[in-house]
């Protein structure tokens, strides 16, 4: 049998996963990693993007996460999102919408206008996209 | 019959009272499960970061983050959660009470109290009583979201970083079940490390991005989740107070009313019987 470890996601509002998993890949804030067990306790933040994990009957399930930290120990990976959901339950219309009004915004900036405000908006929905994207390869397999 | 008028129209206007409180005590009911619900779905997330923070307590880091360095106090902050609506018994008061005992110990340090108010209740009884409120959120509902502190809570922590406050606190009511809660002062920063026994071996965190920048956002965000969650549940504390506060009223309105029918039943034998004793002694008159 495979090593194992402990998962769990956790947003403020609600717990989205918990159980044991094989392996995870998630969008670090320098760049994506794959977390397998007995990883070296790590500490990092997390960018808005995509959480890929094989459970222990070696399904592949997608979250999306808007940001937020994990933390690893040998034994398992704690996940503390910020929002946290399933890449089934999201909408990829309104993913598109939302990068496109954004990209919109950007372009015919005004004077009360935000950048980092919308450059955040313009990550987050193309983390979306791409959680769907993987999603979307995922199924066709 | 004229009699007893008076009596009649107490006890309809009592009965009307008890109408109204056994609504508010179904509704609070029906509220406090939903508020219990929402303090269920928050818990793994405020146990696992209280989790993570400990392990960064226990850890032999390199960085000794400013919130687990302990300072001489000098001035202490309090967050003070209270509901925004009253009639629901002891809770806001018990609480408050709590506040100023915790206050008043400051005080003979010699450490003087600045204070952060959620909640309408708190709001209005700190500025009677003459607290130093330097933050205040009140209007939050019955769905409390993390947006809807993270002002207040920022307010409280640029204090403390530019050392206004030495030692931040949260007092909230603890919701101990739908009889009981109990009012709680739980220091907030600098942060008190657990004992866990097992990991109190030589090892670090290996930190991405750089140690300061990523412990900032981790102790802001563990304290905004405290802060919430204190939110939440003590929501489920005022749903739960205010149930058993209209359960009292309601039972005490019926109480009442007994004993006003017994009054009207008395006055209105009375005044037959003095009617019978009337005719029969006019009769026996003529």
């Amino acid at each position: 049998m495979a090593m194992t470890m402990h998962c769990d996601i956790a947003s403020t509002e609600a717990r989205i996963f918990s159980g044991r998993i094989e392996s995870l890949v998630c969008t670090g804030s320098l760049g994506d990693m794959g977390i397998l067990p007995g990883h070296a306790p790590l500490l990092s933040a997390l960018s808005p993007g995509p959480v890929r994990l094989v459970t222990q009957d070696g399904q592949e399930q997608i979250f999306y996460v808007s940001g937020g930290y994990v933390e690893v120990q040998p034994g398992g990976v704690n996940i503390l999102a910020d929002t946290a959901i399933r890449a089934d339950d999201m909408d990829e219309v309104a993913a598109e919408q939302a990068k496109r009004d954004v990209e919109e915004a950007i372009a015919n900036r005004n004077a009360e206008f935000e950048y980092s405000r919308a450059a955040t908006q313009l990550a987050e929905a193309a983390a979306q996209i791409r959680t769907i994207q993987q999603l979307r390869k995922k199924l066709g397999q | 019959m004229a009699v007893g008028k008076e009596i009649r129209n107490q006890i309809k206007s009592i009965k009307n009272t008890q109408k109204i409180t056994s609504a508010m005590e179904m509704v609070a009911a029906s509220k406090m499960r939903k508020a219990q619900d929402a303090m269920q779905l928050g818990k793994p997330y405020a146990t696992n970061i209280r989790n993570v923070v400990s392990h960064i307590a226990n850890a032999n880091p390199e960085y000794k983050h400013e919130y687990m360095q302990e300072r001489p106090a000098k001035r202490v902050g309090f967050i003070v959660v209270s509901s925004d609506r009253g009639l629901c018994g002891g809770l806001n008061i018990n609480l408050f009470k709590a506040t100023i005992n915790a206050m008043k110990s400051w005080h003979e340090q010699g450490a003087g109290a600045d204070i952060c108010s959620i909640g309408a209740k708190a709001a209005s009884f700190f500025n009677n009583y003459g607290g130093n409120v330097v933050a205040s959120v009140r209007n939050i509902g019955e769905k409390p979201t993390v947006a809807d502190v993270i002002g207040a809570v920022k307010v409280m922590i640029d204090a403390y970083n530019t050392q206004k406050i030495d030692r931040l606190f949260l007092v909230s009511n603890e919701f101990v079940n739908t009889m009981t809660q109990k009012p709680t002062v739980q220091q907030l920063l600098p942060l008190l490390p657990s004992d866990e026994k097992d990991l109190k071996h030589h090892w670090d965190y290996i930190y991405e991005p750089a140690p300061k920048e990523l412990l900032d956002g981790l102790l802001t965000r563990y304290i905004e989740s405290l802060v919430y969650q204190g939110v939440v549940e003590n929501n489920a504390c005022e749903q739960a107070a205010r149930m058993i506060a209209m359960k009292n009223a309601t039972d005490n309105a019926g109480d009442i009313i007994h004993e006003l029918q017994l009054v009207y039943n008395k006055a209105r034998q009375a005044a037959i019987t003095q009617e019978l004793s009337e005719i029969v002694s006019g009769a026996a008159a003529v």
